[in-house]
């Protein structure tokens, strides 16, 4: 009886290849997406590479050799100038934040006037290194704040024993010649040291923290002090589900062929193209109102400033809803049963939502995962998102997104046209 | 000028031939039934009258107009044989949404909602939902969507399948009704009597091709003459097989075919009465469509 049943399901099983699918496929799927995202950091191709600008307003012999030492650190890309008007011209401490607001810069340090003479900053009120941040991006200040104190040990060591020395002095009495002689032969065996020291391997040994004092500036709250990461959670959960929701609602085509409507639609005046289109133009802007519903929400409950973006949401929202649901419509068209349409669809949205960022920001991705991410739907729809709630970014800088996203709708409905073919006269 | 030809239709799908030139012609005002058995076509030719299948070869008239002209087939009503419907809307929803589809509009639109509302009787429900309906309210609701704009010719796919006697005497008056507004009627049935009996003529297709076209007095006329078949009740079942007669196994009924009844019936009662047995009871039938069919597709319909 057990052996039986057993058999049956097995025949199940075996003739069911969405079934398959779900058991088997999307496991080892999501497997290798989250192993892609979080653990591709072993390999070169694969590292998280920061883009820092750094100012040097200071001018010293030790803010340029600090600098000049993190330039040399793997992971970072360092840049001084700036392009404007086809033409590099230097970074400055204004240049510099506006590039961070603006997204094209990961971070920037600024290396302040009098610096090099209070290093290290051992003693109050000695000029801090600024670290212009972008929040979105906790790892990127991390990373440059921990390498500042890294190149602070490697890269100046004389100095620090110098500076160690005349404070030693100052406190504890002069040296004696022979002491002097001594000393100023380790300095220089030091300094030696520090220069020959190869790029970003240098094994500083423990001396604690604080010797380059730095100071991290928030340069995205600064201006718009409501919104946040819930911008970031509003569009890459709004996106998900408006994917969903696409599909889920474009299903209901399968329906109306397995019922038999569709054929009776098929034999009024109406064409499939036009069906098509009353679909697609009914999911848009089903999907504008579910993603405004969620907005609205968190405007309501979490401070999103919603108001003050408006604008740009609606041009976001307008063309992402006219995507999603051109989307949806090439499921649906693509698909035999709503069966299959479940499966397949659960299996391409989730895919899609973790490599373009809904799950998990993009900009914490490795970079051969944060390219990836713009091959899906999602990434050039979050990318809009945050230039518009993040970035503050003007309406007409979302061109590349609504270009983009537009040219998918377009895409997805000539697909979902031609997919749809096998239900016209045979 | 006839409401429907069809001319020497042609259509294969891969290596299957489904039509292998069907012609045939709906008079004004008939009901005609499309008979055959399982793959015989008839849904295939159906289809194509519907613009739903595109025809390899021969043509398809429409009121005179080729059917693939634009506008042709608006004279066209389809009652396909799903229960295509949206169950979640109520029966005018339904109602107005296929009617729109099909050009109404305004007033036209809310007086043929109203006129078909009241012709499936379905006026006290018009509010409910589809999908808590019976059967046969369904498949009346089904017919009225596909004549809602009033169509000249209908084509009705299997159309009381599934429904009660009642319901589906009910249909039939539905289609009456509308012959005597001067529709032209096609349907595809399994009911032999139904077609039999309410069907001016049938058309009996197998292997894609026409085999038989009339009323049923000229099919029974061409195919058996003045032969009658005679039915007689024996005292017992015979265990022997005995002359001239088709019998069933432990049955006491006994079947023979007979040219002339006047002539024939004397010698065949005399036969019987010599092999030991009594006739109970006899009855003399003219052969019905169910003999024509098996004649001419060598099948029954239920096949």
């Amino acid at each position: 009886m057990i052996g039986t049943i057993m058999k049956t399901s097995l025949l199940h099983l075996r003739r069911d290849r969405v079934v398959q699918a779900l058991t088997f496929l999307l496991p080892i799927a999501f497997f290798s997406i989250f192993a892609l995202v979080f653990g591709g950091r072993g390999t070169s191709g694969s590292e998280v590479r920061v883009d820092v600008g750094v100012v040097d307003e200071d001018g010293s012999a030790v803010s340029t050799r600090l600098l000049a030492a993190l330039e040399k650190e793997k992971g970072l890309e360092v840049s001084r100038t700036v392009k404007v008007r086809e033409a590099q011209e230097p970074l400055d401490r204004e240049r510099a934040r506006a590039l961070v607001q603006a997204g094209r810069l990961d971070i920037a340090v600024v290396a302040p006037k009098g610096f090099g003479a209070a290093f290290p900053g051992f003693f109050p009120g000695a000029p801090e290194v600024e670290i212009l941040a972008d929040p979105s991006n906790p790892i990127a200040a991390q990373m440059v704040v921990g390498l500042l104190q890294k190149v602070g040990m490697t890269a100046l060591p004389d100095l620090l024993a110098r500076r160690g020395m005349e404070a030693f002095e100052r406190y504890a009495g002069v040296l004696t010649p022979g002491q002097r002689a001594a000393v100023d032969q380790w300095l220089q065996h030091l300094q030696a040291g520090a220069v020959a020291a190869p790029r970003g391997d240098a094994q500083p040994e423990p001396m604690g923290s604080g010797l380059v004092r730095t100071k991290v500036v928030d340069v995205i709250r600064e201006r718009a002090p409501r919104t946040g990461i819930i911008a970031f959670y509003a569009a890459g959960v709004g996106v998900m589900f408006l994917l969903f929701m696409a599909s889920g609602a474009g299903g209901a085509l399968l329906e109306e062929a397995e019922a038999g409507t569709l054929e009776r639609l098929l034999t009024s005046r109406l064409g499939m193209g036009r069906l098509l289109l009353a679909k697609w133009v009914f999911l848009t802007l089903l999907g504008f109102a579910q993603v405004t519903v969620m907005f609205v929400w968190g405007a309501l409950v979490f401070g999103l400033d919603l108001w003050g973006h408006l604008g740009g949401f609606v041009v976001m929202t307008a063309v992402t809803a006219a995507a999603a649901s051109g989307f949806g419509l090439v499921l649906a068209t693509l698909c035999r049963s709503r069966q299959q349409l479940g499966g397949l669809s659960t299996i391409v949205i989730l895919i899609m939502s973790a490599v373009g960022g809904s799950m998990f920001p993009r900009f914490l991705m490795s970079e051969t995962m944060q390219k990836a991410g713009l091959l899906t739907f999602n990434g050039w729809a979050l990318d809009g998102y945050l230039k518009v709630f993040w970035r503050n970014a003007p309406t007409l800088d979302l061109w590349p997104q609504v270009l983009v996203l537009s040219a998918l709708a377009a895409g997805f409905m000539l697909a979902a046209r031609l997919l749809a073919r096998r239900w016209e006269a045979a | 000028m006839k409401p429907l030809r069809v001319s020497l239709a042609e259509k294969r799908f891969g290596d299957t031939t489904a039509l292998a030139g069907v012609s045939l012609e709906l008079e004004a005002g008939e009901l005609l039934a499309l008979l055959g058995p399982n793959g015989a076509g008839k849904t295939t030719l159906v289809r194509a009258i519907a613009g739903r299948v595109r025809l390899d070869a021969g043509r398809i008239e429409l009121g005179g107009r080729l059917a693939e002209e634009r506008g042709a087939r608006d004279v066209l009503g389809v009652v396909p044989q799903d229960i295509a419907l949206y169950g979640m809307l109520t029966p005018r929803e339904n109602l107005e949404l296929f009617g729109r589809l099909h050009g109404l509009g305004g007033t036209a639109l809310s007086d043929a909602v109203g006129w078909a509302l009241g012709w499936t009787g379905l006026e006290d429900r018009s509010r409910e939902l589809v999908k808590t309906f019976s059967g046969g309210m369904k498949r009346r609701l089904n017919i009225a969507a596909g004549v809602l704009h009033r169509p000249r010719i209908v084509l009705l796919d299997e159309p009381t399948v599934g429904v009660d006697p009642q319901s589906r005497e009910r249909i039939y008056e539905m289609l009456t009704e509308l012959r005597r507004e001067g529709a032209s009627l096609l349907l595809t049935t399994h009911q032999l009597d139904e077609a039999e009996s309410r069907c001016d003529r049938v058309v009996i297709i197998d292997h894609g091709t026409v085999v038989g076209a009339g009323t049923l007095s000229e099919l029974v006329g061409r195919l058996f003459g003045g032969r009658r078949t005679v039915v007689l009740t024996l005292d017992r079942a015979p265990e022997m097989p005995l002359p001239g007669l088709e019998l069933e196994p432990g049955e006491r009924t006994a079947r023979a075919m007979l040219g002339d009844a006047v002539d024939e019936l004397p010698a065949l009662l005399g036969r019987v009465r010599a092999a030991g047995f009594e006739v109970e009871d006899l009855a003399l039938h003219r052969p019905g469509l169910g003999a024509v069919f098996l004649a001419l597709t060598g099948r029954e319909l239920r096949e």
